[in-house]
């Protein structure tokens, strides 16, 4: 196959991609990394024309300085590590139940991927509105009907309310996955497995899950590179309010909304290396996993 | 027209040489075909004149025009796949329309040659279906259409039957022949059968590890192989090497004789070797007995007539036709 | 007997299977049927279910507020445009790298990969100076650019693990026949691997179609996609259920439909190639 020819046609063909990638990646990320050197505050008639301030590490230090830093970072992780965890195990239960003869199957998936079509803005404003609002929303009516005392989510528990609308919106992709992974597990083998009397636990635990592993890893890949920038249902529903800023929504209100560039680019270089470290991690995982 | 000349062509996967520099000429009008044992090179050699793999070093001339640098397309040359490749979206009809498509043949040439393709190749019938929908052996002769509508100036056929069941392998290796007779055009076949490259090569060239071992017509391969391995590949049983004592009487490292060429006895006779029958192999015109106990060569094959009786234990006694033996040095080269 | 035993369990399985399935579909449910209640039946206490009188007035309301045509043609032109560049861009990458693979090929994929992880804020105001110098803020050719660029390495990827499993032999075949470089990928390899191209579409699509931060942040007035619609509802004022309702439907009414209707190939694209 692999003819001077066909390898240097392939080299010409990858070229357009590639090359938009690596000027997607570079030019954006030296100017974010020259600004964050910089003070740049635009309002205050910074700007690149006429020359900014040298300041050192100072955006450095005083991005992790503030008291927003540490909570932010912990904030980014606990979503997506929660997401992640939620969406893999009721996933995976959902996969299997799905998997089971029944009758309507076709449209239950479609009632099951659909909030996977749904906007963030869209689902943010629905969940933070309808359901959760603490005198009209769907659950204050569910909590008054069991008579309990309606929460107020999006303050009183603005993590565990966040993280409901990021899993409802990614359960379908991960149960889909996983399905897809169930539904290829060769049949003989399981029915060996039944065969030999293998309790139904034992034959989840030692046959279907191993055989699942790869899918659980491309659903925990794909998740993380969204989950990691999710912000629209931020944005719409808490604002960053209550302890729900992640890292993203940080840089962003130092950037976009107090207009601090210089400061919001060294968190820029933050949020690049944290998602760099996440990205090598998960990148061996991946790569190992992948090859088969 | 079609005559395929490689000059010094050497191939290397990385660090690995897969074809050490080799010349071979085939010639105008000629069946060749490539044997070996499996990952000796065939396919390689064969990709290697079709264009798909790059020459390492050496060059290669098709037509009398140096081909070396041109892509598979510009060579004038047809291949058929041992998977037959065919387009699984595509009908019958315009999976053999495709080269002549490609060529920017009119509609009218184009439908007359498919028509004509087909009718050769007994796919009338089924020239509106997707070869999903086709045999094994029909789907073989759609890739063979699809690759003699062109008129190429060689076609080159890569185990092209060995996906077919036996009944069907035989049918197809005649179809091929006579398809070679009619068209007259150069064929390079590769196999690892050889029983194919017996009945069907003008001209057979056997490789081992990327070396030509010997180039020559099946007849000049049976009775005169140039080495110990030409010696065994070619024939069918193998021929018995016998080495030690029995083949230093015969002043060579190693002696060579086919179980054609051994006359087998129940009784003592002079200067025969003696030796206990294993298994019989009874085909009904021919008995293959294999016979141990002979020293230097264990089991020896020996063909009979079909009605003979010997069993299992019986003892026998063998005679070498002597003018049949072959003879090979330290090196294994066959001592004239 | 073993029949009754399947058939009582094939029942359990379907009650709890649909309540699960309408328990996860319910806020899509209700936020349709709110669309056509009064904002006063809206907040409803108890909430009214099918017995209210369905009115169109939001739809009405909305469209006067803001012209949700528009919106609607530039999601369309952004997530078709920038699916449709992505995917001409990617197939030939996505053919070299299936088909004439070297030891840099899987690097170059993981590379590719690693650049969806730049978190998109890290890079925010320098793409958004360089918007404002090339005049692409509020332009759909921009948001285009930028949103094939970040579906880019999916596709390519999709397309990559479709591409593979289609027989190298069948493309040199066609190579033997005489196609050119463009014919076999056009001729052979893209009807071939249609149902992948169609589900990478699809998804891309999709995804395209629900990107939340370029899409708000690289628009004001003039190229801003559903998204940002749906988004200029986030400060209520008065009574608005209803017409909040009226609003999320009309924003994801088109997508969901493809999606329902394209629910095979659409399965199949979710699984990124990766999963069979
Ligand atoms: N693309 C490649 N890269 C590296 N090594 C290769 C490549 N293709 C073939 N080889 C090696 O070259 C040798 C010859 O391979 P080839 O396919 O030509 O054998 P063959 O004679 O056709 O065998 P078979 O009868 O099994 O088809 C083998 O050892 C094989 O491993
Ligand atoms: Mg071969």
């Amino acid at each position: 196959m692999a003819t001077q020819h066909s390898r240097s046609a392939a080299r010409l063909m990858m070229a357009p991609a590639v090359i938009l990638l690596l000027g997607w990646m570079l030019v954006p990320l030296t100017m974010t990394l020259y600004f964050s050197f910089k003070k740049f505050l635009p309002l205050r008639g910074d700007s690149l024309g006429n020359g900014l301030e040298w300041v050192g590490l100072e955006n450095y230090s005083r991005f992790v300085g503030s008291s927003s830093f540490w909570p932010s970072v912990q904030a980014t992780l606990i979503i997506v590590g929660s997401v992640l965890v939620i969406t893999v195990v009721l996933g995976t239960l959902l996969a299997l139940l799905l998997d089971q003869p029944m009758w309507g199957q076709g449209i239950v998936r479609i009632l099951v991927i659909t909030p996977f079509f749904v906007m963030p803005t869209v689902s943010g404003l629905v969940w933070k509105n309808m359901f959760m609002d603490p005198i009209n929303g769907i659950l204050a009516h569910l909590f008054k009907f069991f008579g309990a005392q309606p929460l107020e989510w999006l303050s009183q528990a603005s993590m565990q309310s966040i993280i409901m609308i990021v899993s409802w919106q990614w359960l379908p992709f991960a149960t889909l996955i996983l399905l897809t992974a169930i539904q290829s597990l060769d049949s003989e083998q399981l029915e060996a497995s039944e065969m030999d009397g293998a309790p139904v636990l034992k034959r989840f635990w030692h046959i279907i899950l191993p055989h699942m592993s790869r899918a659980i890893t491309v659903v925990i890949l794909i998740q993380t590179i969204f989950l990691l920038s999710i912000f629209a249902e931020i944005f719409v529903t808490t604002a960053g309010a209550f302890g729900t800023k992640t890292l993203t929504y940080l840089i962003f209100q130092r950037v976009l909304e107090s207009q601090n560039v210089g400061l919001g680019s060294a968190g820029g270089v933050y949020a690049i290396i944290l998602a760099n470290i996440v990205a090598i991690f998960l990148m061996r995982i991946v790569g190992k996993n992948l090859d088969r | 027209m079609g005559q395929i000349v490689l000059n010094k062509v050497q191939k290397k996967f990385g660090d690995v040489e897969v074809i050490p520099p080799l010349d071979l000429t085939i010639a105008d009008g000629e069946f060749a075909v490539f044997v070996g044992p499996s990952g000796c090179g065939k396919s390689t050699l064969l990709r290697l004149i079709a264009g798909l793999e790059d020459v390492t070093s050496g060059s290669i001339q098709i037509d009398g025009k140096e081909a070396s640098d041109a892509p598979p397309a510009k060579r004038g040359l047809a291949m058929v796949f041992q998977s037959y490749a065919l387009y699984p979206h595509m009908s019958v009809r315009k999976n053999i329309a495709f080269p002549l498509r490609m060529a920017k043949m009119d509609k009218a040439e184009i439908d007359k040659r498919v028509t004509s393709a087909a009718s050769v190749l007994n796919l009338t019938d089924y020239l509106d279906r997707r070869p999903g929908q086709l045999s094994g052996g029909q789907r073989q002769r759609v890739a063979i259409g699809r690759a003699i509508v062109r008129e190429p100036s060689a076609f080159l056929f890569d185990e092209p039957l060995s996906n077919l069941d036996a009944a069907l392998r035989v049918g197809m290796r005649l179809e091929i022949s006579e398809l070679h007779k009619r068209l007259d055009t150069t064929m390079v076949y590769v196999t690892h059968d050889q029983v194919e490259a017996m009945t069907m090569a003008d001209k057979i060239v056997v490789l081992q590890a990327g070396v030509i071992e010997q180039v020559g017509s099946p007849l000049e391969l049976y009775h005169t192989p140039r080495n110990v391995f030409v010696a065994g590949f070619i024939g069918s049983p193998k021929m018995n090497l016998i080495e030690g004592a029995l083949a230093e009487q015969h002043n060579a490292k190693t002696i060579g004789i086919r179980p054609e060429h051994v006359q087998v006895a129940t009784t003592q006779s002079d200067g025969a070797l003696q030796g206990t029958v294993g298994v019989a192999e009874h085909l009904g015109s021919d008995t293959f007995i294999h016979i141990h106990g002979v020293a230097g060569c264990d089991p020896m094959t020996v063909r009979a007539a079909g009605d003979v009786t010997v069993r299992h234990g019986d003892t026998v006694y063998l005679t070498p036709d002597a003018t049949q033996i072959h003879r090979f040095d330290n090196d294994g080269i066959r001592i004239p | 007997m073993a029949r009754a035993v399947t058939n009582t369990r094939k029942t359990v399985n379907t009650v709890i299977a649909w309540s699960i399935g309408l328990l996860i579909f319910f806020p899509i449910l209700w936020t349709i049927l709110t669309s056509f209640k009064t904002e006063a039946q809206a907040i409803n206490d108890p909430p009214l279910f099918l017995f209210f009188d369905w009115t169109l007035e939001n739809y009405a309301a909305v469209q006067e507020r803001s012209n949700y045509m528009r919106f609607l043609w530039n999601s369309i032109i952004i997530a078709g445009g920038s699916t449709l560049l992505g995917v001409i861009i990617a197939v030939p990458a996505a053919w070299s790298m299936a088909f004439v693979p070297s030891k840099r090929t899987k690097d170059i994929l993981l590379w590719m990969l690693s650049t969806k992880m730049l978190p998109a804020v890290g890079v925010l105001y320098p793409i958004y100076l360089i918007f404002i110098q090339l005049g692409l803020l509020d332009t759909r050719v921009g948001l285009v650019v930028v949103l094939m660029l970040i579906n880019m390495p999916i596709i390519v990827w999709m397309l990559y693990t479709y591409f593979r499993e289609i027989p190298v032999e069948i493309l040199e075949a066609s190579r033997m026949d005489g196609a050119s470089l463009r014919d076999e990928i056009l001729y052979v390899l893209a009807p071939m691997a249609l149902p992948g191209i169609a589900s990478t579409v699809l998804l891309n699509f999709i995804l395209a179609w629900n990107e939340a931060f370029w899409t708000l942040n690289l628009t004001a007035a003039k190229a801003a996609p559903l998204t940002a619609f749906i988004a200029s509802y986030s400060s209520p004022e008065g009574l608005f259920f209803a017409k909040l309702s009226a609003a999320s439907t009309m924003a994801i009414a088109p997508i969901l439909l493809l999606g329902w209707f394209s629910q095979k190939q659409l399965v199949r694209g979710l699984t990124f190639g990766a999963v069979k």
